[in-house]
């Protein structure tokens, strides 16, 4: 009988591994999707691919040379990330930051912050086919690549922040552009013309940003195709996105008023005036209006900081050559200089012995450094809390129930960058 | 014409026609397989200065040889086989969906009697060959034994079905007015009218009467090219490249040739039926082929412009445009059309 009987066919769901090699995996994401036809039934984010073992490493490194592998966790956003790491040693060491630092600090934070932004909103609007986006978002990259190389020399991996201040002082004067056979007299003439004393240059570049936005805003904000993608896609409640530990962007777009540069200020956050943008329905059409808001908010903020810059000079890192080094012309006539330079890059800086947990307002959310010294010139812990970590872990949550091509908004919306979720 | 011809024809005897044929078909082909070459470059140029670039400079004066390095390259790239394939499919699939975009060329009149095949049916050929293509990348998509070919595939096959209807709805109220399935007789026919004896011929053509029809087989003809925003199929950042994902080589760049083929031929088709095909846009100027390539360019500039602009739609947003919008409004609009054709008001008479 049993052979005779008719039986429906089995249907079960298929599986596809999405990444690590994907266009939409925003670097090394390996997601299994379990898909009912199109619609998501399961996503499981795989981590790991870029793991380089950096807490490890911090723990055979002095302090300061720990400072470069910040860098290279959110390689999006290098400078913040130094930011949280020097504030950390700063508080372990009890030592006060000149004001002069602090608002360059505060400063290349909002740099960096709209450097991430565009390359966020850019790779987002990418995913979802809106190509020509992120190609405007890096022409406006390029400047502030440029003011990343004119204070640090690196376009990219800075190591400008230093433990007790930055490396050194905004320079007065601009790498110029050369007459080729790719630029003529009249193009260099014009490149040229902003790019007086680096102050300058943020200057001119900040009086042009907001007509960028308005770019971005007018290929996006209210394109029928951009809002059916992203309006209700990825919704996160306010009770959610708390509880699952969402800082940042993830949650302030959910309706939760949460940043850490007005709740807990450091630098001189306290000292500049800036609005922090809330969404209300928590989907990535929210939070992507959430950062194009924080663009202009940063651009606010960098203004307050280049009229202060102009009118306060005074001293980048503190004058204590136990944990700066001392001014390259003293070594050549003092002795107590040269010992202090060899004991600082040989030996390092002694940490007196404690735990301190430093958090900064990043540009994807809470990014901190708990650090536990026992007195040596290294770290004995360090332990970094990513926030793209703890907004990854959320993807099967957002994605259950969407289809294959939400997918690609969700991620783009997390802002993941595999260099702070690996470590 | 005919004197130059004589020899040959005599030379040649009973196989002239033949003979003939083929020196026409090496005539629309040669310049069509340019044109696509040359569309690629102008792609990437016209869409790189929409986008603060350069696009190719590297190949020859202006990258102007860019397309033939990058045939070349193809050519001599190894056509991998994946080992759980179906080989003739595989192979097959391409195949199909090149065929189709250059048979349908067959009734594309360039100018006043410059067509391969006059025929009476031609717009009823051009629908039957065009729905073939959709074979080509369901077979692709299915032999490739790939996951993401087959929802490529999936995709295709809902999304070119759907937006035919629509297209052919467009098209029957193209029929309505000119009263011919003839491509020729239709380009023909709009050259007359309240616009014509004005002066003004533009306003003559179907695109004016006809203008929601006009937009929707402009969308339309998109979607059925998968052509961004509508462009799920390949959806580069979704399913990288759905269909052709398995394929490398000649066989990827006959997917490609295909797509480009298919771009110009909707691109000629809304010149031949809604632009007046070879037609002046003004009386005082003559009619020619010129009229007809610059129709064409100028709605191939407008697919690139699409693409530069616009996000990609979703799957299913995508469906729903096709059945809940252009169905009902051609359909409706069908319905005004012909009451209003049976009017003492109507333009066609």
């Amino acid at each position: 009988m049993s052979e005779l009987e008719i039986r429906p066919a089995e249907t079960r769901n298929h599986t596809i591994s999405f990444g690590p090699q994907h266009p939409a995996a925003h670097g090394v994401l390996r997601l299994i999707l379990e898909l009912d036809g199109e619609v998501v039934q399961r996503a499981d984010p795989h981590v790991g691919l870029l793991h380089r073992g950096t807490e490890k490493l911090a723990e055979t490194r002095t302090w300061v040379q720990s400072v470069p592998y910040m860098d290279r966790l959110d390689y999006v956003s290098m400078m913040v990330n130094e930011h949280a790491y020097c504030l950390a040693v700063e508080r372990l060491l009890g030592i006060e930051v000149p004001l002069r630092a602090q608002y360059i600090r505060v400063m290349y934070d909002e740099i960096t912050r709209i450097r991430n932004h565009l390359m966020n909103i850019g790779s987002h609007a990418l995913d979802i086919g809106a190509m020509t986006l992120i190609l405007y978002a890096f022409r406006e990259r390029e400047d502030l690549m440029d003011m990343y190389e004119a204070v640090s020399g690196a376009r990219m991996h800075a190591a400008y922040y230093r433990p007790g201040g930055v490396y050194r002082d905004l320079p007065d004067a601009m790498p110029k552009y050369r007459e080729s056979r790719f630029k003529n007299a009249a193009e260099v003439e014009r490149l040229n013309s902003v790019r007086g004393s680096l102050l300058d240059f943020i200057e001119d570049f900040t009086e042009r940003f907001p007509k960028y936005c308005d770019e971005y805003e007018t290929l996006l904000s209210d394109n029928r195709i951009w809002k059916q993608r992203t309006v209700g896609i990825g919704v996160v409640s306010p009770e959610e996105a708390l509880a699952r530990g969402f800082t940042g962007v993830m949650l302030r777009g959910s309706g939760v008023e949460w940043d850490l540069r007005k709740k807990q200020p450091y630098a001189v956050y306290d000292r500049v005036q800036f609005d922090v943008p809330v969404g209300t329905a928590g989907d990535c059409y929210d939070r992507y209006l959430c950062r194009v808001e924080e663009m202009r908010q940063s651009n606010r903020i960098i203004r307050q900081c280049v009229e202060w810059l102009r009118k306060n000079p005074g001293p980048v890192i503190v004058d204590d050559h136990k944990v700066a080094p001392p001014k390259r012309v003293e070594m050549k006539s003092n002795m107590e200089a040269l010992i202090h330079h060899f004991k600082l890059f040989s030996e390092g800086i002694h940490v007196p012995e404690g735990e301190v947990y430093a958090a900064v307002e990043h540009p994807k959310g809470e990014f901190a450094v708990y650090a536990v010294s026992d007195g040596a010139n290294k770290p004995w812990r360090l332990k970094m809390r990513a926030p793209g970590y703890v907004h990854l872990s959320a993807m099967d949550a957002m994605a259950r129930g969407h289809m294959l091509q939400d997918v690609v908004a969700i991620i783009g919306t997390m802002d993941v960058v595999f260099g702070e979720i690996d470590r | 014409m005919e004197n130059i011809l004589l020899p040959l024809e005599n030379f040649f005897g009973q196989l002239w026609p033949l003979v003939w044929s083929i020196v026409k078909i090496v005539l629309i082909l040669i310049p069509l397989f340019l044109g696509v070459a040359y569309m690629t470059y102008a792609e990437r140029k016209i869409i790189g200065a929409m986008q603060v670039r350069i696009g190719p400079n590297r190949v020859g004066p202006f990258g102007l040889l860019q397309p033939i390095a990058d045939t070349v390259k193809l050519l001599f790239k190894e056509v991998i086989l994946p080992l759980r394939a179906n080989k003739l499919l595989y192979i097959l699939g391409p195949v199909l969906a090149l065929g189709p975009a250059l048979v349908a060329w067959a009734v594309v009149p360039f100018a006043d009697g410059w067509v391969y095949a006059d025929i009476n049916a031609g717009l009823l050929f051009l629908l039957a060959v065009t729905s073939v293509e959709v074979y080509g990348i369901i077979i692709s998509g299915w032999a490739s034994n790939s996951k993401y070919a087959m929802l490529g595939a999936m995709r295709a096959t809902a999304q070119m079905i759907s937006y035919e209807v629509a297209l052919s709805f467009a098209l029957l109220a193209v029929l309505m007015t000119s009263s011919s399935l003839n491509l020729g007789d239709i380009v023909a026919s709009q050259g007359q009218g309240i616009g014509r004896d004005m002066g003004l011929s533009f306003l003559s053509w179907n695109w004016l009467p006809l203008l929601p029809m006009f937009v929707v087989y402009i969308i339309s003809g998109i979607a059925e090219t998968n052509r961004s925003p509508f462009d799920t199929v390949e959806g580069e950042s979704e399913i990288v490249a759905g269909h052709m994902i398995e394929y490398s080589g000649m066989a990827f760049a006959l997917f490609f040739l295909g797509e480009y083929a298919n771009m110009i031929l909707v691109s000629a088709m809304t010149a031949v039926l809604f632009l007046g095909g070879w037609l002046s846009p003004v009386s005082f100027l003559p009619d020619g082929f010129f009229w007809f390539a610059l129709k064409m360019s100028a709605m191939l500039w407008l697919f690139l412009w699409a693409r530069a602009t616009f996000p990609r739609f979703r799957y299913d947003h995508t469906m729903r445009l096709g059945w809940k919008v252009f169905i009902p409004v051609t359909l409706v609009w069908l319905f005004v059309l012909a009451v209003w054709m049976m009017t003492p008001l109507s333009l066609w008479k």
